[in-house]
């Protein structure tokens, strides 16, 4: 029965998340709950902690964009982000997203998976011109219009980068995958593991797509309702 | 060479100007506890790697605290929306050119240093650090353009990102902090329980409901811990290495890819993948917070489904 106590962790994160509880008070009574559960002391479980903490910084770096971008909203950037998607009348939300996800599969397929990203991609470019290519479907968006379309730019860069990086060979998760395998002494070879990233990239392309596709038809059928 | 602890202390130092400006702003109730936030996080990206273990994990408890006591606040941005529409009426399509020196460096450079030997040969970058480095560097080129081009106060960048990154608010270090619930998590055998307890349920001798479990399993281990990187050695030891591979005779490269990619269409699905589903909700300053995780999971489940098909099909 002992071994079950720290599942009680995962309880605190389900119930916490749920509840909607602040989750940077969640998390961290989650961890530090399991820890002593598992029969860690304390000071151990902070110090886990902290290396853990420490250890993801690399998370942090894409911050670095900022500075540059809040400069450039200064001077009007995503509103000239709208008016250049406004002149190309041919321009759907839809269609301007499937775009952003095939480039963002392939950045992310050659190894440049960072070079893209919501700080540096879709907060000054792509979500301002998906909502101006929505405006030219529909007109004025409503407020929850609005929001649904920087969703869906917001979501098709994570289906783009997810679906994209593994098909780099020296990406993390391939050397995860070979490290696990390894311990058991299974040999595959990264080029493999990549290849086999391949049908999963262009089901997610063809189902992602699909979907964007579907989002202009809601955005043409709203113009219609409101022209009615 | 280049190493990762530059872009570090680069990025640190921002943050801790991020810091000072935020005790100078009137305009924010809360300002002392956003400039204690920011500063904490800087000095993490700073000296982390010489401050010890017991110290960091004592400057995570401390965010989590400010952040969860509500002691965080907004600085008021400095430009307002008519002004700016008419700034990029001015000055046309030539505000993308900053974007694009930031992009070109980061994808040409890294392209130019991964795949010419010559420049490989130089070790100039850490290995594997290069992309992010370089975007540092593409951001420092980007900066002087715009202030030779358009002549901003000094101290305007920073505001601007101070701007931006108030608006994220905390939800900028919880990725960190789900990193470090992860390790917990895997450190005291969370994971492996979870395995033995899925292959309970498994029935004996037929493939697919292994598959299925294998696949059903990463995903849901993925959302509960919020990283595929975390379910991944739980499932394949639980499920995908002794029953896939040894037991069915499943080809492991198949198993591991593409069980990989389940994982991810999990990381689809929740508010654990802060980074990827929490933040950008925050930096498009959308009102509900899930808003992209409910964009998400109608393609995430049916591509679940496929992936699961797709180990069925191509391992055995």
């Amino acid at each position: 029965m002992n071994q079950y106590l720290p599942l009680l962790g995962i309880v605190i994160i389900i119930l916490g998340f749920g509840l909607r509880f602040n989750p940077m008070l969640v998390v961290p009574a989650a961890a530090i709950a399991t820890g002593l559960l598992a029969g860690l002391d304390l000071l151990e479980v902070i110090a886990k902690l902290g290396k853990a903490f420490n250890d993801s910084r690399i998370i942090a770096i894409p911050w670095i964009v900022l500075p540059v971008i809040g400069l450039l909203e200064r001077y009007g950037l995503q509103q000239r982000a709208r008016a250049v998607i406004s002149g190309f009348r041919a321009a759907t939300a839809g269609r301007l997203l499937i775009l952003y996800l095939l480039y963002r599969q392939i950045i992310s397929a050659i190894g440049l998976h960072s070079t893209a990203g919501h700080a540096q991609t879709v907060r000054p470019l792509v979500a301002p011109m998906a909502v101006a290519a929505a405006e030219n479907q529909s007109g004025r968006l409503d407020e929850e219009t609005d929001e649904k379309v920087k969703a869906y730019a917001a979501a098709t860069d994570n289906v783009g980068l997810f679906f994209g990086e593994d098909i780099f060979f020296a990406i993390g998760s391939i050397l995860l995958i070979q490290a696990t395998f390894e311990a058991y002494g299974l040999e595959v070879r990264a080029v493999e593991l990549a290849m086999w990233a391949i049908p999963t990239a262009i089901a997610a392309f063809i189902l992602h797509s699909g979907r964007l596709l579907l989002l202009d038809r809601v955005l043409a059928r709203r113009r219609d309702g409101v022209s009615s | 060479m280049i190493t990762s602890q530059w872009v570090f202390s680069l990025v640190g130092m921002m943050f801790g100007a991020f810091a000072l400006l935020s005790l100078g702003d009137r305009t924010n109730r809360k300002r002392f506890g956003n400039a204690a936030f920011w500063g904490l996080f800087a000095l993490s990206l700073i000296a982390g790697s010489w401050l010890g273990d017991l110290v960091n994990g004592c400057i995570v408890l401390a965010l989590a605290a400010l952040a969860a006591l509500g002691l965080i606040g907004r600085g008021e941005p400095e430009t307002g929306e008519p002004e700016r529409a008419a700034a990029g009426e001015r000055y046309g399509n030539r505000l993308f050119l900053p974007i694009l020196i930031v992009l070109a460096v980061a994808v040409l450079g890294s392209l130019a240093y991964l795949y010419i030997p010559a420049l490989h040969a130089t070790g100039l970058f850490e290995r594997n650090r290069e992309t992010l480095i370089l975007l540092c560097v593409g951001v420092l080129f980007a900066l002087a353009a715009i202030f030779a081009w358009l002549k901003p106060p000094p101290l305007a960048p920073l505001q601007e990102g101070r701007r931006l990154i108030d608006a994220v608010g905390w939800a900028a270090v919880l990725p960190m902090m789900l990193a470090s619930l992860g390790l917990v998590l895997a450190d005291t055998g969370v994971g492996r329980t979870i395995g033995e307890l899925v292959l309970h349920v498994i029935p004996d001798g037929t493939v697919f409901p292994a598959v299925l479990a294998f696949g059903l399993g990463m995903a849901l281990f993925t959302i509960l811990t919020g990283n595929a990187f975390a379910a991944f050695p739980v499932m394949a030891t639980a499920i995908g290495i002794p029953l896939l591979i040894q037991g069915y005779g499943g080809d492991a490269a198949v198993v591991g890819a593409i069980g990989m990619l389940a994982g991810f269409c999990g990381t689809l699905m929740t508010p654990m993948a802060a980074n990827f589903n929490i933040v950008p909700a925050a930096l498009l300053e959308l009102k509900d917070s899930n808003a992209v995780i409910k964009a998400q999971i109608g393609t995430a489940l049916p591509l679940l489904a496929v992936n699961i098909v797709f180990i069925y099909w191509f391992a055995f």
